[in-house]
């Protein structure tokens, strides 16, 4: 009989394993581990940096020795010793890649490995990848046929030294380097990651998407992304997302910035699978990530995430409603497992007249994990007519798991509509029951709950990825290692 | 088609069938009535497979396969159908979703290929004017949003897609008007063959009127006391259950 009970469902969640759990044998050049601001400028001038990026971060350094590490949100970690960690670990390549097929053959397995081939994206989908392994990019394809129309998708260290203008004017203007413990730790330390600037009234005709990968041991991951949408443009981006199976913590501290401007339109998606550590909650990665975005009038960025790694998760992908009319979505499905800990949402800021908030959120818990939604949405006095929607929906697999919501609402003007939905359930055994009777496998009848479930979140996401998105949620809840 | 001997079953430790013997064959249609309590819809979710209830005793032979055995989605493979007495939501899942996963999950548990799109589409349109579904139902999700009558429209329309042997309508009369009753008595009478059968759960004779069984079963106290022809159910609409308990001296 294999019919459901919850203790065989918790059996079969226990044994789930993490496929990305790989190491890639490829020589590092990895600098000694520790923190001081010798460091910091061994970092800078090896990536050749101009005198302006290395001030900004010593200033940020100087900053960050000010800042205690935060501890509101609801989750509980060993804070992760900075002195033992090292900051810069490069894939021992000193030449740069004309082409894909100059790329090593051990990293395009890596990344063959991770589902990603670029090949075959390049032909089916049309999606430029940019690939950062151990903070450093990679691979960029597609970047002569964005260049053509004027958008420069590239690593942001190149972008340091050949777009150093449009760096320096916008990079820490959505997230400034005092904003907040980790972000300032990122701004002194980032080694690397993607800048994207689409031009006024350009729409970018292909998804552009990273992929990030922690490889070495004992690193941290401390990538920055600056998306620009000019004046009238639209751009969609997706960030991918693993790292190795290992058994001590490993810190991912990344800043994601975004500007929108007039009338432009961002669509940001992630999907983030992490090693969560092993059933026990040992290893894992600590992701506490500072997402922010800021909308100019009419302008209007969408986050969409769907989170099932990392041993602890801390973020909170945000948007700055500036200008009049402008709009700001959030779309999460968070899923915790074992011993994950997860406390994300999102910020909404009304600063414009007419702006509009729309935030979903659907949160998974099984295993002994804790799952929390934190959100605010604040409305500021000139904030006229501004709109909110937010439902955050929790579904818990066991009785051991937790969910909890904390949302936050700050409203200064009258005029303001608020909406604020909830609920907690359970994966109902009825439901279950009924997919068996029509002949459906256990496996997959959770698989067909939960996806429908979180469907809402799931239509975010652009096509090919949205298929992805779906494995992984049946991978992650199912413990069928595909 | 199925044979029940001497099944006994309980749930939280109290026994609810004690000792039903039943047989249907091929072709028929068993109509099963009682009394509240007596241990009908516990029959119903015995063969199904829920796995709350506990099998004390007895032994279920469907076509030559030990039912009891089986896991609940393997009944259903086999050609087992139950009509919920509550269909159950689940939202955000199409309806097409779900039955087509269900139709490739069965095809592929016999050595089948998967049923191509065009193929399935042409049995939903087919299927769905059966049982008067509007087709705009088929897209939205599993009962999600459903009148009643919906519900237990789309569980004959399940049946129809699923083509099982041996379909159970649990109580699939209750809470439906007359003229969604004509449906669904429709659609169970349409989908009818020498190959496959029927045992209908219910509390009413008027369903009867439209599906008319070959059989009637008075369930009583977790055992078959009685069996007639479908003249059975008017008596039993016209008299009660008090005389039942009388003739068999309880």
């Amino acid at each position: 009989m294999s019919s459901y009970t919850e203790n065989e469902l918790a059996k079969d969640l226990e044994n789930q394993e993490y496929k990305f759990g790989f190491t890639t044998d490829i020589g590092s050049d990895t600098i000694p581990k520790g923190l001081n601001e010798d460091v910091i400028r061994l970092i800078s001038s090896k990536k050749e940096e101009p005198q302006w990026m290395l001030d900004y971060r010593l200033t940020a350094y100087r900053a960050w020795l000010t800042m205690t590490e935060p501890e509101w949100a609801h989750v509980h970690y060993t804070k992760p010793n900075f002195q033992e960690m090292a900051y810069y670990s490069a894939p021992n390549q000193t030449k740069k890649y004309e082409s894909w097929d100059d790329v090593d053959p051990e990293m395009k397995e890596t990344m063959a490995k991770l589902g990603i081939s670029l090949e075959e994206q390049k032909h089916l989908t049309g999606v430029a990848v940019d690939f950062v392994m151990d903070s450093v990019s990679v691979a960029t394809s597609f970047k002569s046929k964005l260049a053509e129309l004027g958008i420069i998708f590239c690593s942001f260290s190149e972008a340091v030294q050949d777009h150093p203008e449009l760096v320096r004017a916008n990079m820490g203007t959505v997230v400034p380097h005092t904003d907040n413990f980790y972000a300032a730790l990122n701004s002194a330390v980032f080694t690397d990651g993607s800048f994207c600037y689409i031009p006024k009234g350009v729409r970018c005709p292909m998804e552009l998407s990273t992929y990030f990968r922690i490889n070495q041991a004992e690193t941290g991951q401390f990538e920055r992304t600056l998306v620009i949408a000019d004046e009238g443009s639209y751009v969609s981006y997706l960030e991918g997302c693993t790292a190795p199976q290992r058994d001590e913590n490993q810190l991912h501290a990344a800043v994601v910035e975004l500007i929108a401007k007039d009338n432009s339109e961002i669509k940001y998606s992630t999907v983030q699978n992490w090693y969560p550590g092993d059933k026990n909650g040992k290893g894992g990665i600590f992701n506490f990530v500072t997402k922010r975005g800021i909308c100019d009038t009419n302008a209007k960025i969408s986050w969409t995430q769907v989170e099932t790694g990392s041993a602890v998760t801390w973020k909170y992908p945000s948007c700055i409603l500036k200008g009049d009319n402008s709009i700001g979505e959030f779309y999460s499905v968070a899923v915790t497992n074992n011993y994950q800990q997860a406390d994300t949402g999102t910020k909404m800021i009304h600063l414009g007249k007419g702006t509009k908030s729309t935030i979903i959120s659907k949160g998974i818990s099984a295993g002994k994990s804790q799952n929390s939604y934190r959100g605010l949405v604040q409305i500021h006095k000139n904030a006229h007519n501004a709109r909110n929607f937010s439902q955050c929906d929790s579904l818990l697999m066991t009785d051991e798991c937790g969910a909890h919501t904390f949302p936050y609402i700050e409203c200064k003007n009258s005029s303001a509509k608020i909406e604020h939905e909830a609920t907690t359930s359970k994966i109902g055994e009825d439901q279950i029951f009924y997919c068996l009777q029509r002949g459906i496998s256990e496996e997959k009848a959770i698989s067909l709950i939960v996806n429908g479930y979180c469907k809402e979140v799931l239509n975010q996401l652009p096509m090919e990825f949205a298929v992805e998105a779906q494995k992984l949620l049946t991978i992650s809840l199912e413990g069928s290692v595909g | 088609m199925i044979t029940i001997k001497n099944l006994h079953a309980s749930i939280n430790g109290k026994e609810i069938l004690k000792g039903l013997n039943l047989e249907v064959k091929a072709g028929e249609v068993h109509a099963i009535m009682g009394p509240n309590g007596a241990g009908k819809s516990t029959l119903a979710s015995v063969l199904a497979g829920r796995s709350d209830y506990e099998i004390t005793e007895g032994e279920v032979d469907f076509d030559g396969i030990d039912l009891l055995e089986m896991s609940p989605e393997d009944r259903a493979r086999e050609g087992l159908f139950l009509a919920f007495q509550y269909p159950v939501e689940i939202p955000g899942v199409s309806n097409i979703n779900f039955l087509r996963t269900a139709i490739n999950e069965i095809r592929a548990y016999k050595g089948e290929e998967p049923m191509s799109a065009k193929e399935f589409m042409a049995t939903v349109r087919e299927k769905s004017a059966l049982v008067e579904l509007d087709a705009k139902l088929a897209s939205r999700s599993v009962n999600e949003g459903f009148s009643g009558g919906e519900k237990k429209r789309n569980e004959i329309f399940q049946m129809a897609m699923l083509e099982p042997k041996l379909a159970i309508l649990d109580e699939t009369d209750s809470g439906l008007d007359i003229d969604a009753l004509r449906i669904v008595a429709k659609g169970v009478n349409t989908l009818k063959t020498d190959k496959n059968a029927t045992v209908v759960i219910t509390h009413y004779q008027r369903l009867l009127d439209h599906i008319v069984p070959d059989f009637v079963h008075v369930l009583y106290d977790g055992k078959i006391v009685k069996t007639g022809p479908k003249e059975l159910a008017l008596e039993l609409e016209e008299k009660g259950y008090d005389w039942i308990k009388e003739e068999i001296g309880q």
